[in-house]
Formats: structure tokens, sequence, C-alpha cells
């Protein structure tokens, strides 16, 4: 069998993304770490929920759908549980992810689900024309809230710490080689992998100088064994630390309990059960 | 007083077979609802007919519980009309209970409760003084349970037997249970050694029978549909379906999770579906408006899928251990924008398990959310029933693309005449596609251009279509019954069906005839068997345990044109008061629509005026106030 290549995986279909978003780093990234790791194109499935980088199933040539707003993740459980040999991959934004499904992301985590969540965060929603989002900086002047948004962001990276999903990282569109990395890294954990990008919006909020100041590579003495230290590396709010801050490979992944549920039940056929109810 | 009981009124004064209804009533987790289930399996191994119902309060302990039991020699198939016996655990359950005990009835009670004197024949039984000499007051409805073995002269061994496997998970209070169950028993035996006006006579051979719920019947009925995934979140009173999934899926190499929310769960079981899976979730109303959304994802992007509605009453947290049919609307046009789906309506324990086989069926087969909808009172409810055989319709599997398909330009919404394009999974190579909840092109991927979405509209409209044809040629879509020629006929759906056959029974017995037709499938409607049916008629009646009357209310609104052409009434029989109907409530709303349809008539002749004179009769009789009503 002849190796992919990361263009194999791209459909016809031209994005809908605005010239310069974010997100075509995050579908180039995805692509190139899909042919690394040389995954035929029908194990893959790519779910998304609502949002301009949830259109990204459209734009690969492999199972892919496209759900409604929030849903993505039990959307994917239920295809990697439903199918356990399919790379599963969820995708989405972090209005989709962080405000309406954010009540999602705990139950996927402590499941530990072998699949992995990329959320493409630009900190606005972009598909309803700028809105401010779940990690929008308070103060954020936009038409829905002319005189500032009031309420406070989210840190992503210490939420899903906090759970905690097996394996956390954060990936900026403007480091795309650090991106492919993780990627390569996520896919290969067995597990829930939470990778947050953070891949700005060029039209409504475009915050790559920002993020080129902001964002670090993690310190190379970190061990992403100690979860604490991954904590504190969340709470550094002067820098937006790229690179993976947890990872947690003892866990049983979801699949693998319920198929010992499944090896532990007696077979049964429908008469014996019949039987059993016999007055 | 008492010597006017015997045993001919055993429920018997509307000339039907025996049955006798027995009610428990007691504070919530004193043991009421084991004591009326353990006795209740006991009669039924001993060879009687029975048919449950339980109305229980929100709490989980305290609060009023209710059991009720029905028995009988013949297959039982309604709750029936009043109670014969009510067994009252403390003051409250005969307050709330002997407003609806019949004439000549019994009352078995705590003794230490003080009654004031009714008709009702009183069965005192010092319950509680019995338990406490055994030093084990919890025993009190075991006393009960025995007092009423030997009411019914149910023999000891039957009833050691089943406590013993009823109460497996409590081995440490077996004995006592046992001792206080055989002290009830002799205490009853001393102290009323007379024949009990309510005994059945046993038959000499036990038939085979199973004791089944309708909610153990939908989730067998899964297992035969070949469920592989069901991933649902508790609420009452649709969760013993999970529960009895839990106990038998992995046995069968399913997997079954309990997630979140409903909302998870209907989504996580259009993933699992997505990937080839025959996947299910149940839930009940307020579930069910959360899984709004989700039914439209799987109607758009043509996902099979069965979803279990339990109903209860509503609006919002309403009643929500008590019955109701309140969500047919709902289920039917639930949802924004066109999405089409199935809706099935079993009408019995049995049939919840056949239901729930075809919705597998249905949904495989034509890529569509299929709601089987049941309710509180039958999936809560034990009925004996035979053990059911092989479905008469079906099977039907979902259409996958064959490699050379897959080779070629394969298109996973292709327009079809029948709607239906082969749907490919992970895995399969070639046959990679997107599933997409915006309108879509034959590929898949997104187009919203005006004569696509036209196109695609009526591409899944058109499976409904395909399915009401096929459905035509199925057996047993829709239950016809009764008198073929009657002019006035029953048309309904769900549970009420048994208190609608057996008040049918009771008016044809007086001389009135009726027709009743039952449908199985709400959507698609069975058209051309209900317009046949309609025609028929002078008039229809419409039981339903709802507020508005949905089901009357689309009836009209579909059929007005052969009503209208053809003079024919509308009735509603509407009831929501979180209880079934009774036989009587029935058999009185037919006498009430003879009797409104005989002031239309410019004169009645022949077999019309027989009925009404019969009416007539029926209702003096009534008002003569003998108690014998139709």
């Amino acid at each position: 069998m002849t190796k992919h290549s990361a263009n194999d995986y791209r459909s016809g279909v031209t994005p809908i993304w605005c010239p310069g978003c974010g997100d075509y780093a995050v579908l180039n990234a995805l692509m190139r770490a899909f042919a690394q790791l040389d995954i035929p194109k029908e194990q893959i499935a790519v779910a998304s929920g609502i949002g301009c980088s949830s259109r990204f199933p459209a734009f690969l040539d492999t199972y892919g759908i496209h759900g409604v707003h929030g849903r993505v993740l039990p959307l994917a459980s239920g295809i990697k549980l439903g199918r356990p040999e399919t790379t599963v991959v969820a995708v989405g934004g972090d209005g989709d992810g962080f405000s309406i499904g954010a009540g999602h992301i705990p139950h996927a985590a402590r499941r530990n689900v072998d699949l992995t969540y990329i959320v493409m965060d630009n900190s606005i929603y972009g598909m309803t024309k700028g809105q401010p989002s779940p990690t929008s900086p308070q103060g954020m002047v936009r038409k829905a809230a002319p005189y500032g948004a009031q309420q406070n962001p989210l840190n992503p990276i210490l939420m899903a710490l906090s759970y905690p999903a097996s394996f956390v990282a954060r990936a900026f569109s403007g480091k795309v080689k650090a991106m492919i990395a993780l990627f390569v890294q996520a896919l290969r954990h067995p597990g829930f992998a939470f990778i947050q990008v953070l891949s700005p919006c060029v039209t409504f909020y475009n915050t790559y100088d920002h993020y080129r100041d902001l964002t670090a590579a993690i310190p190379e003495d970190h061990d992403p064994a100690d979860r604490s230290a991954a904590m504190a590396l969340a709470m550094k709010n002067q820098t937006q630390y790229l690179g993976l801050f947890y990872q947690d490979t003892s866990k049983p992944t979801y699949g693998t309990r319920l198929s010992s549920v499944q090896s532990k039940a007696p077979r049964k056929s429908m008469d014996e059960i019949f039987e059993s109810l016999r007055r | 007083m008492h010597e006017r009981v015997s045993a001919k009124q055993t429920s018997n004064i509307h000339g039907d077979a025996p049955t006798v209804v027995i009610r428990i009533g007691g504070e919530g987790g004193e043991g009421t609802i084991t004591l009326g289930d353990i006795f209740t399996r006991i009669a039924a191994r001993s060879g009687l007919e029975v048919y449950s119902f339980r109305t229980y309060p929100a709490e989980i302990k305290g609060g009023q519980v209710m059991y009720q039991t029905r028995l009988g020699i013949d297959r039982v198939m309604s709750e029936g009309d009043e109670a014969n016996i009510l067994v009252a655990m403390n003051h409250q359950a005969w307050a709330e209970g002997h407003d609806d005990l019949c004439s000549h009835s019994a009352l078995v009670y705590e003794a230490s409760v003080d009654l004031p004197e009714t008709d009702s024949r009183p069965y005192p039984i010092p319950a509680e003084e019995i338990a406490q000499a055994l030093d084990w007051p919890r025993g009190k409805n075991f006393v009960l349970l025995g007092a009423l073995l030997w009411f019914f002269r149910l023999e000891m061994d039957v009833a050691n037997a089943m406590v013993k496997k009823r109460m497996q998970r409590h081995p440490e209070s077996l004995d006592k249970n046992l001792e206080a169950m055989r002290r009830g028993y002799v205490h009853a035996r001393d102290q009323y050694p007379e024949p009990f006006p309510f005994t059945l006579p046993l038959p000499e051979t036990v038939e085979e029978r199973i004791l089944l719920s309708g909610a153990d019947a939908m989730a067998l009925g899964a297992l035969a549909g070949g469920c592989d995934f069901y991933a649902g979140y508790p609420i009452t009173p649709a969760t013993p379906v999970m529960e009895s999934l839990a106990k038998y899926l992995p046995s069968f190499g399913g997997r079954l999770i309990q997630v979140e929310d409903e909302i998870a769960a209907i989504n996580m079981a259009i993933g699992a579906s997505y990937a080839g899976k025959r996947a299910m979730t149940a839930t009940s109303g307020p579930g069910l408006s959360l899984m709004i959304e989700g039914l439209g994802l799987a109607s758009m992007a043509e996902i099979p899928l069965v979803l279990i509605n339990v109903q209860r009453a509503g609006p919002s947290t309403g009643l929500p251990t008590k019955t109701s049919q309140g969500d047919l609307f709902l289920s039917l046009y639930g949802g924004h924008g066109d999405a089409p789906r199935f809706v099935l309506a079993p009408d019995s324990v049995k049939d919840c398990y056949f239901q729930t086989i075809y919705a597998f069926y249905l949904a495989e087969r034509y890529q569509m959310p299929v709601i089987v909808l049941s309710d509180q009172a039958m999936a809560s409810r034990l009925e004996s029933t035979p053990v059911p055989g092989a479905p008469w319709n079906g099977p039907l599997t979902r259409l996958v693309p064959d490699s050379e398909t897959l080779e070629g330009d394969y298109r996973r919404y292709r327009k079809t005449e029948t709607g239906i394009s082969p749907m490919a999974h992970p895995g399969q190579e070639g046959g990679m596609y997107l599933a997409e909840s915006l309108e879509h092109n034959e590929y898949g991927y997104p187009d919203q251009t005006p004569d696509n979405h036209q196109a695609m509209m009526q591409k899944r409209a058109n499976k409904v279509e395909t399915a009401r044809q096929m459905l035509a040629t199925w057996r047993m879509t829709s239950r016809r019954w009764g008198a073929r020629n009657a002019p006035f006929g029953i048309l309904g759906w769900g549970s009420p069906r048994g208190a609608v056959r057996e008040a049918m029974d009771r008016l044809q017995r007086r001389g009135i005839p009726v027709e009743a037709l039952y449908t199985h499938t709400l959507l698609p409607m069975p058209d051309q068997a209900i317009k046949d049916f309609i025609q028929s008629k002078r008039a229809l009646l419409v039981p339903e345990l709802n507020f508005s009357g949905q089901f009357g209310r689309m009836i009209e609104h579909r059929y007005y044109r052969t009503l209208d052409e053809n003079n024919i009434h509308v009735y509603h029989c509407k009831k929501e008061q979180g209880v079934p109907f009774k036989i009587s409530e029935i058999s009185e709303a037919v006498l009430d629509m003879i009797e409104s349809e005989h002031k239309l008539w410019a004169r009645e002749h022949g077999e019309l005026a027989r009925i009404y004179r019969t009416v007539s009769r029926i209702r003096e009789g009534e008002q003569g106030g003998n108690g014998d009503q139709a």
C-alpha cells in the first residue's frame, strides 16, 4: 500500500472560510497528521457541530458528519463506540464547544472515549458576524455588546485539566509545525485528547499579532504527567503556552471498559429470556 | 348486611367473564408495591390471568402508593372498573379508595386503623400486631399477603417459592417475611373460614404464559429487532426500558451507555447509527422535547434511529409518574421544518414487543427516525401473555452499497424513486461521504440552491410514501374488530384499546353493536383502511388520554372530506387525569354518542331505531338506580 500524502485527504469542496482564517492552518495540519500516520481515509470519521470551523468535515475526503450546534462530542462518541476501529476526530469552535456544548466536555473526559477533540478558538462568534464568545475578553465591544462584554472569559485549558481530559494541549494557527506534531500525538493517544487551537478570525477579531506576542512554547522541563504543574502553566495569563500540558495514558478508554462488560455478560438467547419470565 | 355478597357477583353484573379488581394502598416505602407485585405473580403462577396497574407518588419515600391488580380466568385486557377488594394498609388508603369500590365489595385492612362502617364487608387483619410479635415490623405487607393468599385459596407452596425467587436480593429478611406471610395466612384462615366472595376457581392446567411489563416488552423487542447500541438518560417512567436493556444488551453483544442528558443520548445514538449500528434511545415527554433537534438531524441526514417515548402527563414536569397520551402532536409534528419520521403506537404489552421490532425494521430500511409511543400505564404494568411468536412482517435491513456501487460514482443521497439510497459506513472503502445537517446535494455536500432544496425535500418525503404503500401489504398495521356492519365506530390508538375491547363486549351483550379500528402506525397513517372504516359508520367515538383530543383532531383534519361528504360525526372521548380509562367510561361515552346522534336524525327506522330503544332502556335502568350500567 502506498503512503498517503496530505492532499489525499482533501475533498473537492472549497472551504467557505475567509482568506487568512486560522482554520485553514488547522485543516492542513490535520491532513498532514493523517498522512504522517498513514491512516486509510475510510477509517477516519470527522464530526462537527455548528459554526465556521464546524464546516470542516466537508473539506475532507473522509467519512464526515456535520451535526447540530454543540453536540459534536456525543455524536463523535457514538461513532467511536459504535465502530471502535475508526479514527474519530471531533472539531468545532469555541461557541460550539465552550458555550452551548460545554456540558458535554466533562463527560467525554470522564468516560475517556478514544477520540481527538480540536476546538478552533477564535474568541468570537464568526458565523453570526461577531458577537462575544465564552473566551472573549471582558470589555470587548461589539454590536451585541455596545457597552462592552460583561462576562469573564473561560480558561479552556484549566477547565480540561480539572476534569481531567487524559490529553490536554494548545496550538496556534500561526505555528503549524508544532500543531502537526501535537495532532499526531493526540491521534496516537489512547483516550480523550483535547486540543485548543488559537485560530484567529481575521474578519471579526484578528488576534494574529496579539497571539504572536502572547504565546510561547511550554518550557522543555515541564513534565506532562504532572497535572498540578500543568494547571500552574495554564493559569499564567501573561503567556498562552503552546504544546502538551498534560497526558495520562494509564486510564482505560471507555471502549475498553464497555468491551469488558460485554465479555463479562453471559451469552443469552431470546428463548432463555422468555423462559426466565415464565409465570 | 354481609349476607348479600355472593360469589356470582364477582364483577359479573355486566355478564363479563369473572374478574376481580384488587386495589392495595399504603404509604410509599412500606412495601405496598412489593405486596401487590408478589401477590400478582403468585396468582399468575397459580394459573389466573393478571393485569396490574400501579400509581405511585413522585417521591421515593412517603406519599401514598397504589397497586391494582385485576385477576381473571380468561384473558384480562384492561384495568377494569371499580375495585372489588380494597386492601388498606393505612387510613389514607381507605379514604382515597373507598369511593371507588363497587357495591358488595370487600375491605381488607390493617386492624389498628379505625374505619367507619360502610357497605363494604370488613376483613380486619392485625398485620401490625402479628408483625410486631415476630419482632419484624417491616413484615406487615407480608402478613397481608398471607391473608390474601387464604382469601383466594392460593397454595402456600407456590407462594413460598415465589417469595424466595423475588426476594433473592434480601436473604437476611427472607425467613422473617416467609413467616409473616404464613402467620397472615393462618390468621385469616382461622378468623374467616367461610368462603370468600371473590375467590376465582383455579384452572386445572396452567397454560404457558409469561409475565411481562410494557417496558420489558420494548427492551426485548429491541433485542429481537437487532439493537446494537443504546444511549439514554434516566427519566420516569421510561427508565425501566434502559434498566432492562442494561441487563440484557451486553449478552447480545450490544453496548449501553447512560449519558449526561437527553440531548447527548439522541446525538450519541445518531453517531452509532452513522457508524452502521442499530441504535436507539428511550425517554419520556420532557426528554422528547430535548431530543427534537436531534430528531431533525436524523431525518435530514437520513440516519436510522429508534426512539421510544413512554408518555407521562404534562405539560412541563406535569405528573411524572402518571399516564397520558398527550405527546401525539409532539411526536408527529415536533421540530422545525418538515422533518419526516415514522410514529408507531403499540396498544398492548405484547404489542410493545412487536412495534419495537418493527421500529427497527422501518428505521433501518427507510433511514429515518422512528418514534414508538408507549405510556406509563402500559410500560409499568404486568400482563400475563403468551410468549410472543415470530413477527408477522419483515425483517427489513439497512441498504448498504455493494463494492460495485462504491467503485463507481457513489452518491450517498442519490435521488431514487423510493427515496431510499444505500448508506455506507466508516470502514467501507470508497464510501466516504458527508452526513449533512445543512441541505445537501446527492453527495452530501452543502447545496442551498432552490431546485436542490425542493428536490431533496421530495426525496426524503418519498420515503414516507414508499413506506405507506409497503405497510398496506403488512399484516396488522391496524386492527379492526367488532360488529362488521355496526353504524357506530370507535377509532383510536394506544393503550386504551383493552378497555375499549371490554366495553364493546359489554355493549354487544346489551344489544348495541360497535365496531372499532385501532391503528399501529400513526405516521404514515393507513389512510385507505381508515377511510373504509369511517365510511361504513354514522358516527365515530375517538377515546384518548389527553386533554385536547389530539388524535380526534387529527382525524377530523386529515379525513374532513370523507367525514363531511358522508355526514359522519366525530365524538371526542377525552380524559387527562393521569389514570387509564375505565371500561364503563368508554361504554357510557358510546351511549352518549348514540343519544346525541339520535337528536340529529330526522327519523330513525330499522336497526337504528332498535339500537336507540336499547340505549333508552339502559339509561332508564340507570336512573332507576339498580346500578346495572352498560
